[in-house]
């Protein structure tokens, strides 16, 4: 066997005075990197293969572990990067692939981080949603143009109908959902989590293409359920069990690739969840093989729309691109309810490192091309546009709905509450927070009562501070930040990027 | 009366609650000072593992609890109040009978100082039992029957 | 000509209209792109009569609230005054000088037929300086032409018809006029209406304009509390636009999507001031998509999702509707407004109440202020007096002109206003 020329990540600190070679860290540890020597009665470690999870450190009860990145640094260099090296011997050693999961970690701006929130003084009465009524209720689904009446009689009286009748909407009681992660790429109790959690605080999860669980046919109202290129255990009754369809057909970290759950993956439940044979691949071809142009996707979404009986909106989901602008244009043509959009940040469950850190753009210039796009062509009321594509906090929620979105989904955020540290393995299911693994062993340690109730608590946070930043700028509804850019200044951006953002840079006045 | 209640699908094999058990029932009751300084503390809950099937077992406080009927002592009690079955360790003589009885396997013969049987007492001078509230993931919860 | 060429020749030359008139070499003075914040007075009054009066009672009352604004900006509008030429287009332009002027009337003339044109009658008022040239113009479209539904024969083109899209002609010709950056702005384009504003206190602007030689049924006004320095003609209210005009005590926080959503539907934003997307607000919601003015304050106030809740499942229905459909017209932050039209007042308050607005009646006259001294200083004793509540409007009609029939619906106000406010009562009978 040929030397391995990668060093490992991270280093082990382990406090000798402090560890009581109790094991809870050799028990917990999936990538078997604690050893109790029984000859000594100590711990050891081995360095090589630790992930970073900190499952280890966190669970410590005398606090005698710190995970700390390995210092030993190659010479600096600042175009031959230790990533670049690394990967390079890792390919030279396996000829493949380089994988990784959650979304692109590289130091691309993040214009979140550069956008400011306004508040309001003097001129305008800011409103303390303490103490007066304060709404973030939020519906998803196609807007007519205008308003049209015809009054009916109806048991002697008058009576005022729609001429045409709404078109089906989503009602959401934070604008947040929780974004497309299959049952596979995660755990059932991750997904019952997302389930409970929304069904309970009133919002929606979406199924990802892994098919819906029976466990989860209870949870249908605050259900997405999605149908991408695989097609897993998408019939009749899976389309008509959840409250809205999604159509995938790209996703941020990988915009143009597929997906793989490996046959390991498939035990007896994913298998029956997918509708395939049990250790079979699940293999979700690159593209919809039945989509080759928008007016193939308007065939899709008049499919599912007839097999939902118009009764459910119909989504479609798209990396942000360059081109999404036209595109998002094309998709609200063909029909789609609502667009969710996935910037270049967004996380998955695996991906080639190559495509995940080089591919797509970032959400926010994204959503406000499209926003923009979509506005000039009078069509911006027709759809509703759900953003996602690494939302950190409740300021990047507000942003993005002042620059236009009407919603976002979380992901990463989501795991993150029920305990991921984004260690990035999770293509190697061997997560240890329980998350993305099917190991039964690992599984459990995702209680979902816990689990929802960190979800239900993030959401009411974040409604909280979107509460506190509404009021603070005098606005007590959130349909009046939508798309009202007016809001936002830009810090540290140039010309051309405030102009795609169609913001004012800080400093300048209305 | 409250009783611990076990949810054995959540139970993740940490063994957490054995660490606090001993701490709690140690002469310090810290746990570096305990593990680094007194021997043979014995934890009053086991956890039991096949597989990554695991759950953490303690004294059931059973109603008819046959460690009482069985002991030839009178040590160990139920007491009427609170129903929590205790093991008065002057008064025990280290028959073992308890142990014969015990449908559970949670008695155990304490091999500190003196030979008494050993079992859990739910913590009576705390609102949770340790195990209990150092659960990480609330595969033990404590509430009334 | 035969029914095909007359309508293709219709649709050319509005295409050719209707593409924004190009305004060139018009130079850049006012247009800061900024907008501008303000504190505000405003006041109102209607006689449902239709009887006319002159505007010393608006001056006065006006003048009493002289503390709300600090002299960058004040000025009346006023409904019935041009019975002469009612039928006609007024428009009052402001020019910066003659060569806007000129400019600018090449394309009057092209789209429209004068009728009438002079210079506004002033007079020289201490602290008014600076005014810009004041022309005024009766018109009539020249060209018309717009797509209408059921638009089907020639014999189709009645009255109702010819006005709709005379409307439309003339709201895209100001729109497009105004969206150009340069000297001339075209401040007031109804019919037998009109506005006069300026840049000084409302009563000297009054003064001004020598309003007291004006009769009208409606007179509504405004005094302006701009926070910045530099006062603009243009920018002072009433905003007009069509027989709209809107005065306006408030910052709209929602401006940036309320400005969207009217752009979507083809307004341009020119002015940088609130007021300018009410106007439009209004104009789209009751002039374009036909909602019933008694419909609007759920749309512009809508009630908060709580107090839609605990409402009959019919008119909970209907309201959660209104606003899915039409949330992005709510107008949020803090505001009072008055609009006049040929047929009517309307004053709003915001949804929680956060500008003041006091009403009052007597006889057939009603008021709406700002304060409640203004309204006493010009009735000592009204008949009644009152606080709207936030998002509860106070609407008087000219008596014989309340809203025709649109669509088939007409709503019967009182009845529909009780079963709302009162949040119990049947939605069944709301309609007549």
């Amino acid at each position: 066997m040929a030397l391995k020329l990668n060093q490992s990540e991270f280093e082990i600190v382990r406090d000798k005075g402090k560890c009581i070679s109790c094991q809870v860290c050799v028990r917990q540890c999936s990538n078997d990197v604690h050893e109790y020597d029984e000859d000594d009665g100590t711990v050891l470690s081995d360095n090589s293969k630790c992930v970073g999870c900190h499952r280890c450190e966190t669970l410590c009860p005398t606090g005698s572990i710190k995970i700390k990145r390995r210092e030993s640094e190659f010479k600096s260099n600042a175009n031959w990067t230790a990533e670049h090296l690394k990967n390079i011997y890792k390919q030279a050693e396996t000829g493949g692939v380089v994988l990784t999961s959650m979304g692109c970690d590289k130091p691309y701006p993040v214009y979140w981080d550069h956008i400011l929130f306004n508040a309001s003084q003097v001129t305008n009465p800011s409103i303390d949603p303490l103490r007066e009524p304060m709404e973030i209720k939020t519906f998803i689904g196609r807007k007519p143009d205008r308003l049209e009446l015809k009054p009916v009689r109806e048991s002697g009286s008058n009576i005022i109908r729609f001429k045409n009748n709404l078109e089906p909407q989503l009602e959401l009681s934070v604008p947040v959902l929780f974004s497309a992660m299959s049952y596979g790429s995660i755990s059932l109790n991750a997904v019952k989590s997302l389930a409970k959690a929304a069904s309970e605080f009133g919002t929606f999860y979406n199924t990802g293409e892994g098919g819906l669980h029976k466990d989860l046919r209870g949870y249908g109202n605050n259900t997405i359920v999605q149908v991408a290129s695989g097609r897993f255990g998408v019939d009749k009754d899976y389309l008509n069990s959840g409250a809205a369809v999604e159509i995938k057909i790209g996703q941020g970290a990988k915009p143009g690739i597929g997906g793989h759950l490996p046959g390991e993956k498939v035990n007896y439940d994913v298998s029956t969840t997918r509708m395939i044979p049990e250790g079979s691949d699940a293999i979700s071809p690159a593209p919809h093989h039945d989509i080759y142009s928008i007016e193939d996707l308007s065939q899709l979404i008049y499919a599912l729309k007839e097999a939902t009986e118009y009764k459910k909106p119909v989504g479609v989901k798209i990396s942000a691109v360059h081109n999404v602008a036209p595109i998002a244009s094309g998709i609200v043509r063909a029909g789609a309810d609502f667009i969710s959009i996935d910037g270049f940040r967004g996380g998955t469950g695996a991906a080639p490192q190559v495509i995940r850190d080089n591919v797509g753009i970032p959400i926010e210039l994204a959503l406000a091309a499209v926003d923009i796009r979509l506005r000039e062509e009078g069509i911006r009321h027709k759809v509703s546009l759900i953003v996602a594509g690494s939302i950190r906090s409740s300021a990047d929620v507000i942003k993005a709905i002042a620059l236009g979105a009407d919603a976002v989904y979380i992901g990463t955020a989501a795991l993150v509450a029920l305990g991921c540290h984004l260690c990035q393995k999770c293509y190697t299911s061997k997560c240890n927070w329980g998350i993305a693994t099917q190991d039964p062993y690992l599984t459990k340690r995702l209680n979902p009562e816990i689990g929802t109730r960190k979800l239900i608590n993030l959401l009411t946070a974040w409604s909280h501070e979107i509460k506190e930043m509404l009021g603070g700028a005098g606005i007590n509804a959130i349909e009046s930040l939508r798309g009202n850019r007016e809001h936002l200044r830009g810090v540290g951006l140039n010309e051309k990027e405030l102009s795609i953002l169609g913001i004012k840079h800080a400093g300048e006045a209305w | 009366m409250k009783k611990i209640y076990i949810k054995e699908e959540y139970c993740i094999a940490c063994r957490l609650c054995e660490i606090y058990c001993q701490v709690k029932h140690s002469k310090s009751k810290k746990i570096l000072k305990a593990f680094k300084n007194e021997t043979d503390i014995l934890s009053r809950v086991l956890v039991e593992e096949i597989g990554y099937n695991s759950f953490a077992i303690q004294c059931r406080h059973c109603e008819d609890a046959p460690c009482v009927e069985a002991c030839i002592s009178g040590a160990m009690q139920k007491n009427k109040n609170t129903g929590i079955v205790t093991c008065d360790e002057k008064k025990c003589v280290g028959c073992w009978m308890c142990i014969m009885a015990c449908p559970y396997g949670v008695i155990k013969r304490d091999l500190s100082e003196k030979k008494v049987a050993s079992k859990c007492d739910l913590c009576g001078d705390e609102e949770y039992p340790v195990c209990v509230r150092n659960c990480p993931n609330e595969a033990l919860q404590f509430k009334d029957i | 000509m035969d029914y095909k060429n007359y309508i293709k020749k219709l649709n050319n030359e509005f295409s050719a209209v209707n593409q924004a008139p190009v305004f060139k070499n018009k130079h850049e003075k006012y247009v800061s792109g900024y907008r501008v914040p303000s504190g505000c007075a405003v006041f109102g009054i209607i006689n449902e009569d239709g009887q006319l009066f002159d505007g010393r009672m608006v001056i006065d009352g006006i003048a009493m609230m002289h503390d709300r604004s600090n002299g960058l900006g004040g000025g009346f509008a006023a409904y019935g005054i041009y019975p002469q030429y009612k039928n006609e287009y007024a428009f009052h332009v402001f020019y910066d000088d003659s060569i806007a002027r000129k400019e600018a009337e090449i394309f009057l003339h092209k789209a429209f037929k004068i009728l009438y044109a002079d210079e506004i009658p002033t007079q020289k008022v201490k602290s008014i300086s600076s005014p810009p040239i004041i022309a005024r113009y009766f018109l009539r479209p020249k060209n018309i032409s717009i797509e209408l539904e059921g638009f089907e024969s020639k014999n189709d083109l009645n009255d109702e018809i010819i006005n709709r899209a005379e409307e439309e002609f003339v709201a895209s010709f100001v729109s497009n006029f105004n969206a150009d950056p340069g000297g001339s702005y075209i401040i007031s384009s109804g019919k037998n209406m009109g506005i006069f504003k300026g840049v000084g206190y409302p009563e000297d602007i009054g003064e001004f304009y020598k309003l007291d030689d004006y009769s009208a049924y409606i007179w509504t006004s405004h005094g302006r509390f701009p926070t910045n320095s530099t006062g603009w003609w243009g920018g002072a209210h009433p905003f007009g636009f069509l027989n709209w005009s809107v005065v306006h005590n408030g910052e709209i926080s929602s401006y940036g999507t309320n400005k969207r959503f009217v752009s979507g539907f083809g307004y341009k934003c020119s002015f940088s001031t609130d007021t300018e997307v009410l106007a439009y607000l209004f104009d789209l919601l009751v002039r374009k998509h036909g909602i019933s003015l008694y419909l609007i304050n759920y749309i512009l106030a809508a009630p908060f999702w709580d107090d839609i809740e605990i409402l009959p499942e019919d008119i909970k229905e209907f309201l959660k509707a209104l606003r899915i459909i039409y949330g992005r017209a709510l107008v949020n932050g803090p505001f009072s407004i008055v609009v006049g039209n040929n047929n009517f007042m309307y004053a709003l308050n915001d949804r929680i109440k956060l500008r003041p607005l006091v009403a009052a009646k007597k006889g057939p006259l009603t008021f709406v202020s700002s304060e409640e001294s203004a309204i006493r200083k010009v009735c000592t004793n009204p008949d009644a007096i009152w606080n709207p509540k936030g998002g509860e409007p106070v609407m008087v009609f000219i008596k014989g002109k309340e809203p025709a029939v649109k669509s088939g619906i007409k709503i019967k106000k009182e009845n529909f206003i009780e079963s709302v406010s009162s949040l119990n009562s049947s939605f069944a009978g709301a309609l007549e």
